[in-house]
């Protein structure tokens, strides 16, 4: 058993500081926990009394019968907290997720209550989470306890953040894209449980299959290195850091020295751990649903398939800039398409179908490049332009007459064919298909990013995000292809 | 920060960890430095040498291309008298004149949070500005050296170049390894240079070094 599985996995849940005041956050965590569906016991506690949410709340924890939970969330204030987590340790509780601020991150004397907390969570073997955490999220067993929205779909991505609101970005962009989260927490303070700590459990959680971590300061930097390189023999691990830029070491004496700045040291950290390092929110998540939905390329070469010349360009320019192969079409793979299409499209790469396809075209190519031997990944571009006029029609003055009916529904089932496919071929061959739009989120309910997440897929919201995220993929397979050689 | 050792100390401990490095010479007088180039042979460099001196070439002492014993003997007279009361017991350093078009930058850092580091990058005048290196923490395995070479942005850099054969990369790898396995035995040095591992013929040699002491 890990010792963070009261954690993730909690049989029951003492909420402390649970408020009648629908503003404090003892009030939204229960009504957080209580509404997503989490089906332990939860077990609200605070020196009122009362009823909260049609929950009779204890007025002591020594109320509560033993072993009644084994995880406490903390919202009560710095002053009654070391009385309070001896209290539950004595009652079976395992674990304390500390949400309460004013701790090392407010004032000195916050620094010697934070310390006191560490003390007596050690002294009776509890787990220390946070203080000054935003909550924890666990879509196996519907719990969100959490101070703030919002509560993610099921998947199997394990977020890590030492910051709540980085911690809701990515919760939200899952929301927003359907890439669901098995767990996700925010580290607070990290006081005694670091960022670490978290990614060591999530490297043996069956439930996620990506890690993703925003951090800071990692403090001790050797065992993020081994936590890291653990991690990522295992699954893919996707780390964006804040304060990069900051620091550095310019009064070196060495040129070594100089040179040897917070960035350049952790990136080549995580290169040596074998992390996908982002630079920005969006391409962290961007990389972690893609690494969550798509098998690994087995190579560099990438074919662009597009309805839309402008993308094709663009993303022809992201591919050549990345460690990616933009590859030249093999000549069997050339006639075969000439075969297929008629003369006005590209014969090159971007695949530029140039308006010419009909009702079969896209998925029939799709076919072709995914299933050619020299092809490693596809990224499609173009889908949900159809949807969009359907949705214009739609809602304009003329619908359902003068045959836009029909047109409508026919436009909506080509983008959603063309999603299927594009999963169905990965599925099938076992490449990525990358599928990019904007429509994904400037439109959500249109027909075809919405298909694409049906399909359990991730439609990424710019070709360029979808250059860079495949380009992740194949630093991971180059990674594992050269340690094996080895 | 601590001590620094001399150039000639720190080439000697590099050296003996396998980093490849430039035959170096000792001498005290002009004809010692005659004698010290006839044995190397012609061109050489001559540069005054002292525990304390830092700042060679900002000061003017380092003779490069110093084809004749005449040649010589002039430097090695004028860098005796060039010597500063502060800069303490002096003699001359005598090496072979290496002449390369490229130079890569190696070392051993000591990070904060990561403990020992090594680097590579490209040399030369424009190192800083660049700034294209690699940082591994150490230990490092034969994969990780390899692919600090791959993560520099310069790749064309390392490839052949104007009749010069590619950088033999396992010579520079074999280099990071040594100076891991240096920072690993040698627990009190905080930080090496080496810098410039001039390109010969596409192998790297050591030219100078910096070992500070913590």
């Amino acid at each position: 058993m890990n010792p963070l599985d009261p954690l993730f996995e909690p049989q029951g849940i003492i909420v402390a500081g649970a408020s009648a005041h629908p503003g404090k956050f003892g009030f939204v965590t229960l009504h957080n926990i209580l509404s997503c569906g989490y089906e332990g016991r939860v077990l609200p506690v605070s020196l009122e009394g009362g009823e909260v949410l049609g929950r009779r709340v204890a007025t002591s924890v020594d109320d509560l019968p033993d072993g009644a939970a084994d995880l406490v969330f903390v919202c009560t204030p710095p002053s009654a907290n070391p009385e309070l987590l001896a209290a539950c340790a004595r009652r079976g509780v395992k674990v304390a997720f500390v949400a309460t601020a004013g701790y090392a991150e407010a004032s000195a004397d916050g620094e010697r209550a934070q310390a006191e907390l560490v003390a007596v969570a050690a002294a009776h073997g509890m787990v220390l989470a946070g203080p000054n955490g935003q909550g924890v999220v666990s879509t196996p067993v519907s719990l969100c306890a959490q101070i703030v929205a919002p509560y993610p779909p099921a998947g199997r991505i394990g977020i890590v953040s030492q910051s709540g609101n980085l911690l809701s970005s990515f919760l939200n962009l899952s929301i927003d894209s359907g890439a669901g989260v098995s767990r996700a927490v925010s580290a607070g303070n990290a006081a005694a449980t670091t960022v670490a700590d978290y990614l060591d459990y999530l490297a043996d959680d069956t439930a996620t299959a990506v890690s993703l971590a925003y951090v800071e300061s990692v403090g001790d930097g050797r065992r993020f290195y081994d936590v890291a390189r653990r991690t990522t023999d295992r699954q893919p691990l996707v780390v964006l850091q804040g304060g990069s830029t900051a620091g550095g070491r310019r009064a070196a004496a060495s040129h070594t020295g100089s040179l040897a700045s917070d960035a350049r040291v952790f990136a080549g950290v995580c290169r040596q751990a074998g992390v996908a390092r982002a630079e920005t929110v969006e391409e962290a998540f961007d990389a972690a649903a893609v690494f969550a939905t798509t098998p690994l390329p087995a190579g560099p070469n990438v074919v662009v398939v597009t309805t839309v010349g402008g993308w094709g360009v663009l993303t022809a320019d992201a591919v050549t800039r990345s460690d990616l192969t933009l590859l030249e079409l093999p000549a069997d793979l050339l006639a075969a398409l000439d075969d297929q299409l008629p003369a006005r499209w590209s014969r090159n790469n971007p695949i530029d179908l140039a308006g010419s396809e009909t009702r079969d075209t896209v998925v029939e190519v799709l076919e072709l490049v995914a299933r050619h031997d020299a092809v490693h990944a596809v990224v499609f571009l173009g889908i949900g332009i159809q949807s969009n006029e359907a949705r214009m029609m739609r809602e304009g003055p003329y619908f359902p007459e003068h045959g836009l009916g029909r047109v409508v529904e026919f436009h909506e089932r080509q983008d959603a064919r063309y999603a299927e496919a594009a999963a169905a071929i990965s599925a099938a061959t076992g490449k990525p298909i990358l599928v990019a739009s904007e429509l994904a989120v400037t439109d959500r309910d249109n027909a075809g990013p919405r298909a694409v997440r049906e399909a359990g897929s991730y439609c990424v919201p710019s070709a360029t995000r979808a250059v860079r995220a495949l380009e992740h993929l194949w630093h991971r397979a180059r990674r594992r292809r050269r340690m094996d050689a080895e | 920060m601590g001590s620094t050792l001399s150039e000639r100390a720190s080439l000697e401990l590099v050296a003996r960890y396998g980093v490849p490095t430039v035959p170096v010479r000792r001498a005290t007088t002009p004809d010692g430095a005659v004698n010290a180039a006839a044995e190397l042979g012609y061109p050489v460099v001559v540069k005054l040498h002292g525990e304390g001196i830092a700042h060679k070439t900002e000061r003017g002492l380092v003779r490069l291309d110093l084809a004749s014993p005449d040649a010589v003997r002039d430097a090695a007279a004028s860098l005796l008298v060039a010597a500063r009361p502060d800069d303490g017991a002096v003699d001359l350093v005598v090496a072979p004149m290496v002449v390369g078009s490229r130079e890569l930058i190696a070392g051993v850092h000591t990070d904060e949070q990561f403990g020992r580091c090594v680097m590579v990058g490209l040399g030369g005048v424009l190192t800083e500005a660049r700034a294209d290196v690699a940082f591994r923490l150490a230990p490092l395995t034969g994969f990780d050296a390899a692919d600090m070479l791959d993560e520099l942005r310069a790749q064309a850099f390392l490839g052949p170049v104007r009749g010069e054969p590619a950088v033999d990369r396992g010579a520079v790898s074999e280099i990071l390894l040594a100076l891991a396995h240096l920072a690993a035995a040698e627990p009190d040095v905080h930080s090496v240079d080496v810098n410039p591992l001039v390109i010969v013929d596409g192998r790297p040699v050591a030219v100078d070094a910096l070992v500070v002491r913590a």
